[in-house]
């Protein structure tokens, strides 16, 4: 059994939650959009480059450990075990909003940052020879993200890929948000789950110092403002 | 089938030969190994559940094993690992864990008699040499 750390996703009762920076108890329990969709959006079908390198690193390979942060779907885990590797899921944009609500100051509080690290990235060293974050770094915070980034360093096997998506339009401060399935090694249906708090402005000059003790950063820009990043450890 | 209604509470090992419907609170175990374990939606289950089939509905916390199929239907939570030949998630399930494949084992198939077939007779297709004239038979 999982140790207590992704237990206040479903077991709130029994979990103690972080305080916040004003010291009282209680995180943000529900699922929360920050700004919700104007209206549905259809899914919609793209190719990602990003994802393309990603399996092509990984390819011929099978029995790896892979964290898929998008949130469990069947056509990811279909996709994933059929190559023969072993799939660790979960949602880091929803865990996000579980703990830390939708104020972005609660992303610099350290206990709950704490908390964060261990209900998401509580794994021994070196266990991950993938990571799918998808869309999740963009709605952290510096100090938030400099936590888990330097968190996933510790998970992730050297010679490990990480791929993430970053919007790369600097105007605006709110991006939307999407569920990712994969359909191929590089096509993926997504839909779009609402927009949400940018947690600062990403551009590549910022990737790369946030990825510094990573051995290399590979920058994909697409025409829709779309900046996939794969990451080697 | 046994149930475990919404009133109830159990906490320790349940082993089952048959199907189970759990749609109260169990924290400990539940094995069923040659039948179908089912966390109704009103079930809280903090227990490593392992059975021939499993179907969360409810909220599960604890490692699942089945060795046919895990069915996780929407609404269902589940935070643990799974370890199954199959598994199916439906959307609007929430998951946390990990997902190990594990195929069944081939059934190795029980021995037969073996058919021995005789060895193929050579067909000579050359002419064969006329005998040589002999002997007549005597009376």
């Amino acid at each position: 059994m999982l140790p207590d750390r992704l237990r206040a996703l479903f077991f709130r009762k029994d979990s103690v939650p972080p305080t916040d920076s004003a010291g009282r108890q209680g995180a943000q329990s529900v699922h929360r959009v920050i700004a919700p969709s104007r209206k549905p959006v259809p899914p919609a079908v793209r190719t990602s480059k990003g994802l393309e390198q990603f399996f092509f690193n990984i390819k011929d390979v099978v029995g790896l450990t892979i964290l898929d942060m998008a949130g469990a779907n069947q056509e990811n885990i279909t996709f994933l075990t059929n190559l023969g590797h072993r799939m660790y899921a979960s949602d880091l944009v929803r865990s996000i909003e579980d703990t830390f609500g939708s104020d972005l100051a609660e992303q610099n509080n350290a206990s709950r940052i704490e908390f964060f690290l261990q209900s998401n990235f509580n794994y021994l060293p070196d266990t991950f020879d993938g990571v799918m974050l998808w869309d999740g770094l963009q709605f952290m915070t510096p100090a938030l993200l400099t936590a888990t980034v330097d968190r996933l360093h510790m998970i992730m096997k050297p010679g490990a890929y990480l791929l993430a998506y970053f919007s790369a339009n600097e105007r605006t401060a709110d991006v939307p948000a999407y569920t990712f399935r994969l359909l191929d090694d590089k096509t993926l249906q997504v839909t779009e789950r609402g927009v949400r708090s940018s947690g600062q402005v990403f551009n590549n000059r910022n990737l790369e110092k946030t990825f510094t003790r990573f051995e290399s950063v590979k920058f994909f820009l697409t025409r829709d403002n779309l900046r996939e990043v794969i990451v080697r450890r | 089938m046994n149930n475990i209604g919404k009133a109830v509470r159990v906490e320790g090992k349940i082993i089952s030969r048959e199907d189970i419907y759990v749609d109260g609170q169990v924290e400990g175990s539940i094995e069923s190994p040659e039948s179908k374990v089912t966390i109704g939606p009103n079930g809280r289950v903090k227990a490593t559940v392992s059975a021939r089939e499993v179907v969360i509905i409810g909220a599960v916390q604890g490692d699942v094993t089945a060795t046919d199929k895990v069915d996780i239907r929407k609404d269902a939570q589940l935070e643990g690992n799974i370890g199954s030949a199959r598994i199916s998630i439906e959307d609007g399930a929430i998951f946390k864990g990990s997902i190990d494949i594990r195929k069944p084992e081939p059934k190795v198939a029980p021995a037969q008699t073996q058919q021995v077939f005789a060895p193929p007779i050579p067909i000579v297709t050359q002419a064969a040499p006329a005998p040589a004239a002999g002997p007549g038979i005597k009376r």
